[in-house]
């Protein structure tokens, strides 16, 4: 298998070993990782609320997107090196972590359903300014994406409750 | 040290006094079976977290326009008047979710001075919210007609908000 031996490497290397034997690094790591989740979460709900017709109803989805989406994305590329760095402090042991390994398919589950999102049902309503009828794909997407946003929460926090 | 530096401190602000309530806390029935019931801690804390996520969005994006940095086709009045409601909103169960954690475990966070520095950050962060959007309700062009002092109370604001969460996971280090 190449993936434990993955992980042996990256926890002896400077980077991780640092991360595991210093008393701070960890959870400054981590209070970044967390500051730049709750944005993502946060900020892709908003969205996500508005295909649902909840929230921001007097603005069109395209406002919304463009308003929203780039400080999701930023903060997602700062949650996934914050999080890569926690990950390399004990590789092997998150490897094997039920909790980990679920929230690493459910992330994968949000990004299709963003890939889904983005590159088929949101291209063809994003024509009309005002969507007056919003398309099931987009609720169902918004909905899918409010769901498994919480089971990788539900995860993060869960990882810290497991050996 | 100074008294009201003190209090933050785990020895200052009558620790004698928080400590045995602490005791007559984690004996009562309720927090015996939040201590016993394995998934009750995690379970608060993510919904605590998912609270958080909405307050600290919010949040972000009503003191980025105050700043100017974000959502600058609209104006100030707008985005105070959608974000804050949220906050006000979520705020009760970030309150409940967190007092049931203090019951759980109160001397993880009642002589914690994470914990007190979180909470004086709060009760700042309320007021100053508070104030955003009375003034923005009386007029509607306060916020847009002074930029420098809503830069500056975005800026607080924000810091504030990064202050709560950042002394809120370190509470889990002392």
């Amino acid at each position: 298998m190449v993936i434990p031996e993955f992980c042996a490497w990256l926890e002896n290397t400077a980077v991780g070993s640092s991360i595991r034997q210093s008393t701070w690094l960890f959870p400054t790591i981590e209070t970044i990782h967390v500051l730049a989740t709750v944005i993502v979460v946060g900020s892709v709900t908003m969205l996500d609320l508005r295909l649902l017709n909840i929230a921001y109803r007097d603005r069109s989805i395209r406002e919304v997107h463009e308003d929203v989406l780039p400080w999701t994305w930023t903060s997602f590329a700062v949650a996934a090196i914050a999080g890569s760095l926690l990950f390399s402090s004990s590789a092997t042991k998150y490897y094997h972590n039920v909790p980990f390994r679920i929230k690493m398919v459910l992330l994968l589950l949000v990004g299709i359903n963003a890939a889904f999102f983005e590159r088929g049902t949101y291209p063809r309503m994003a024509n009309s300014d005002r969507e007056s009828r919003i398309p099931r794909a987009a609720k169902i997407a918004g909905a899918v994406g409010i769901v498994f946003w919480i089971g990788v929460v539900a995860c993060g926090r869960w990882i810290g409750f497991t050996k | 040290m100074h008294d009201g530096v003190v209090f933050l401190t785990h020895r200052g602000w009558n620790s004698k006094v928080i400590e045995s309530f602490c005791d007559w806390l984690s004996n009562t029935s309720i927090s015996l079976t939040i201590q016993t019931v394995m998934w009750v801690i995690p379970a608060v804390q993510t919904i605590h977290i998912l609270c958080v996520a909405i307050v600290m969005s919010c949040m972000a994006m009503m003191d980025l326009r105050l700043i100017g940095l974000a959502g600058t086709r609209r104006p100030v009045s707008a985005a105070v008047s959608r974000f804050v409601p949220w906050v006000w909103g979520a705020l009760p169960v970030l309150l409940t979710t967190g007092v049931i954690l203090i019951v759980g475990e109160p001397s993880r966070e009642l002589l914690n001075p994470y914990f007190r520095f979180k909470m004086l950050f709060l009760a700042v962060v309320v007021v100053i919210t508070f104030f955003v959007q009375r003034l923005n309700k009386r007029d509607a062009t306060f916020w847009e007609t002074r930029r420098i002092l809503a830069a500056l109370t975005g800026v607080a604001s924000l810091l504030l908000w990064v202050g709560i969460v950042s002394a809120g996971r370190w509470i889990a280090y002392y």
